[in-house]
């Protein structure tokens, strides 16, 4: 594989909302609107670039039986990192997303790519991997935001497309609606995936 | 390069180092942030005081009053008191507590409303944020009655978030009746 396939991997092919059904939990509870999901998603991706890249620089120092262990301290560590550094400079966006930030810890997307990737292979490729996979997730989740969002609020980043008053489908900014954007954005893809063949 | 041998002492020297060398990190991310932090805490206070009060010139936030869960910043101009906001609290939402800013003027009438933090309904209870609040401004409560309509009052419910609405009232109450109680007579008419 060339190193530009490592990076596009994670946007399409084994994209992790859609495709490896990773991190579902943020996926469901933030996006609520688009902006939520770009704050997210870039969130994730930094943790995911920089926790794979020090498990692809350490993998030889770090023992078998303790990995797991090793992995969680290097993923936390960049988890809180971020938390403060978003506390600090985008105040609003880390009110909204609140709890979650600090969940990033133990999103699966991180720890999968950590398991599954970053510890068998080279620097390089771990750090295109993880930004593959962060901008897929971005971008998925970011998708996910804007079809609730103009649907539940009927305004697209905040800026109201519908008329004032226009009643919207209050459902989809409910939890129920993240399962049936959920579940209707997989089998699109699915559907697109077995005809294009990427 | 050969991976490391689980033994014993590879582990612990592994966790141990890579704990010693991340808290170090943690620690000096936490001092080059604790400024930002502290000054974006301090804004979003001094700007919620301002949403619910006419023009003043001191700091509201260094001479807080907390009395019994409700904190009362006292906005001057010059030596002049302009009002005073009250950061209120309801357990009564339809998501339980919430908490809002209410900025009365030195003779007790409402300034302005703001909503700081809340969980209510989207869509339905969150319509508080929205021009719903604009009628409780200029009203004073020894003669505008505190209650929706429902309950014989004069505020105009939420349509179908009858008890946010409720709710809305009673931090609104609560912070009038501190404000008179605590606040009012300190003032200078």
């Amino acid at each position: 594989m060339s190193s530009l396939k490592y990076f596009t991997n994670g946007l399409l092919k084994e994209n992790p909302t859609f495709v490896l059904v990773l991190g579902t939990c943020p996926t469901l509870a933030v996006t609520t609107a688009a902006f939520n999901g770009i704050g997210m998603g870039l969130a994730t991706t930094f943790v995911l670039v920089f926790s794979n890249m020090f498990i692809a620089l350490l993998k030889n120092y770090i023992p078998d039986k303790v990995r797991i262990a090793a992995f969680i301290v290097i993923i936390a560590t960049f988890v809180t990192i971020v938390d403060l550094l978003m506390k600090a400079f985008v105040p609003d966006i880390y009110k909204t997303l609140g709890i979650f930030i600090p969940l990033i810890v133990v999103n699966c997307i991180i720890l999968g790519r950590a398991e599954a990737f970053a510890q068998k292979n080279e620097v390089k490729s771990s750090i295109l991997d993880g930004l593959g996979m962060g901008i897929g997730f971005t971008l998925a989740i970011t998708l996910m935001g804007s079809i609730r969002e103009i649907l539940g609020s009927g305004s697209i980043f905040n800026i109201p497309i519908l008329a004032e008053n226009t009643k919207t489908i209050l459902l989809f900014i409910l939890p129920p609606g993240a399962f049936f954007t959920f579940g209707y954005m997989i089998a699109i893809f699915n559907r697109f995936k077995a005809k294009y063949k990427f | 390069m050969a991976k490391l041998e689980s033994s014993l002492k590879n582990m612990i020297l592994c966790l141990l180092l890579m704990s010693i060398v991340m808290s170090a990190a943690l620690g000096f991310v936490y001092v080059i942030t604790k400024k930002p932090i502290e000054e974006t805490s301090k804004k979003a206070e001094i700007d919620a005081v301002k949403n619910v009060l006419p023009a003043f010139d001191n700091d509201p936030t260094t001479d807080v009053k907390n009395i019994d869960g409700l904190f009362y910043y006292l906005a001057k101009k010059g030596d002049e008191v302009v009002g005073c906001a009250v950061k209120t609290y309801t357990n009564k939402g339809f998501a339980g507590h919430f908490e809002i800013m209410v900025g009365f003027k030195p003779d007790g009438t409402i300034y302005k409303t703001a909503v700081l933090d809340q969980k209510e309904t989207p869509g339905l209870g969150d319509k508080m944020k929205t021009k719903w609040r604009d009628q409780f401004n200029e009203k004073n409560p020894s003669s505008y009655k505190l209650n929706v309509k429902k309950d014989g009052g004069d505020v105009d419910a939420i349509t179908a978030s009858t008890i946010t609405s409720r709710a809305f009232c009673d931090a609104v109450t609560r912070a009038y009746d501190g404000f008179m109680k605590n606040i009012s007579n300190t003032i200078k008419k």
